[in-house]
């Protein structure tokens, strides 16, 4: 692998351009089907790449007293870490056995810094509502990052105490997904809803509560800005699901994974249409108490083979 | 690149709701705009919570002393290019108003207004036509 290769891997296929491209795709499936709920048409396919078009050509503003620095790299920490998160996540996927170490502690972390950037970049705005963004995306954080930690213990327990992604996929090409077991049920149900709060979707859109909030740390953002914030999130939402299926449902290097995919997508926005959103302290509480008890039974079972 | 850009404001207007003290009409009616009845989505108009992320202002109401520099800020604090859309007769002059001590006079003497939509207040239908237009005038 030469450095043209490296490079290539990073930006076009399968890091930057090609996950930015299918991901805004699939948040044009995201606003279909909630359209279809609400009984109405919908927008027209092409309608995430205009938005995205629009945002890159309109005038990028820094509100007067802020850090331009941590302003400007709040976007760009979520963006460079879906990034390198895609990269891992493919050639994991397609070449299990390769000399490329990827561990899912790396991966946990690098999932974490999207979360970090929005913080970084609705503290720096010098907003009232996206301090309060910042402070409530902050707690969210903490709130899933538990039980969603305990359900990744429970993969790595399942697959024998190793923690790098090749042997994950490899151990369930031996002995099936880890999925159809008790323990794999209950890990993929926390997975799932560790994502909904991830992508702040409804249930746990705290963060940026329209209704109360505006757009919370987003309200200063605009331009390429908020361009970037909106591609990293399409991202987000393009690789989570991926992500879930690998360390659970037996890697997607086959035409199956396509359908799984729509599936948990799917899933995710019936959960985003179907549920009113909780208040930050409710959500703490759904996250430790509820699916920590639960992912630490999970435990339990993975700890008895179950 | 400008065919690009023209495209790109064409289809996703994103506005902001100005409710320059308006009596409510107006505003009503541009929240029937956004529902399913008429889902204006289709043509990728959303309604964002913030002016950073407008590119069309609607406008409501009859501009007085007191909602002038609120206007101003808020059409100072949208990135350009944005279009600004006054929705209600109460925008085209200054209505049944006009010999109160509080009124400023219409808003053309301070902001450039693309589009007038008449009507007290306008149906829906009007609204998005005249959402239409001004996209036209691009």
């Amino acid at each position: 692998m030469n450095v043209l290769n490296i490079i290539f891997a990073y930006i076009v296929f399968p890091g930057f351009l090609f996950t930015a491209v299918i991901g805004l795709f699939i948040t044009w499936i995201d606003r279909k089907v909630t359209a279809r709920v609400q009984m109405r048409v919908g927008p027209p396919w092409f309608q995430p790449y205009a938005d995205f078009l629009k945002l890159l050509l309109k005038e990028t503003m820094i509100p007067e007293g802020s850090s331009k620095l941590l302003f400007l790299l709040g976007p760009l920490l979520g963006l460079v870490a879906m990034s390198i998160f895609s990269v891992m996540l493919f050639s994991m996927n397609f070449n299990p056995q390769g000399s490329f170490v990827g561990d899912v502690i790396v991966m946990v972390y690098l999932l974490a810094l999207p979360p970090i950037g929005i913080i970084i970049g609705g503290s720096a705005s010098k907003n009232p509502l996206a301090s309060v963004g910042a402070s409530r995306e902050m707690t969210q954080y903490f709130a899933y990052e538990l039980p969603f930690l305990f359900a990744v213990a429970i993969v790595i327990l399942k697959a024998g105490g190793s923690i790098k992604f090749g042997d994950i996929i490899i151990a369930q090409q031996s002995t099936g997904p880890f999925l159809y077991s008790v323990s794999g049920v209950i890990a993929a149900i926390v997975i799932l809803l560790s994502i909904q709060a991830k992508l702040s979707f409804v249930p746990f859109d705290i963060p940026e509560a329209e209704q109360e909030i505006m757009a919370g740390p987003y309200i200063e953002y605009s331009g390429v800005a908020l361009a970037i914030f909106k591609v990293s999130r399409a991202m987000m939402f393009f690789i989570l699901p991926l992500f879930l299926i690998s360390i659970l449902w037996g890697g997607f290097a086959s035409w199956w994974a396509v359908l799984k995919f729509l599936l948990i997508v799917v899933l995710i926005v019936l959960i985003k249409n179907t549920n009113p959103r909780l208040r930050i302290d409710q959500s703490l509480k759904f996250f430790w108490v509820g699916l920590g008890t639960l992912s630490i039974i999970g435990l339990i079972l993975a700890f008895n083979n179950l | 690149m400008a065919n690009a850009k023209l495209w790109g404001l064409k289809k996703s207007p994103w506005v902001f709701h100005v409710a320059a003290a308006s009596c409510n009409n107006c505003d009503i009616e541009i929240l029937d705009v956004l529902t399913p009845r008429w889902d204006v989505e289709r043509f990728g108009i959303v309604l964002v919570g913030s002016p950073r992320h407008a590119d069309a202002l609607l406008i409501t109401g009859v501009l007085n002393r007191k909602s002038l520099p609120r206007v101003l800020r808020v059409y100072e604090q949208t990135p350009k290019p944005c279009l600004v859309i006054g929705v209600g007769t109460c925008t085209v002059h200054t209505h049944m108003f006009e010999p109160s001590y509080n009124v400023v006079g219409p808003y053309d003497k301070h902001i450039p207004v693309d589009v007038y939509i008449p009507g007290c207040p306008p149906k829906p239908e009007a609204i998005i036509i005249g959402v239409v237009k001004a996209l036209q005038r691009l």
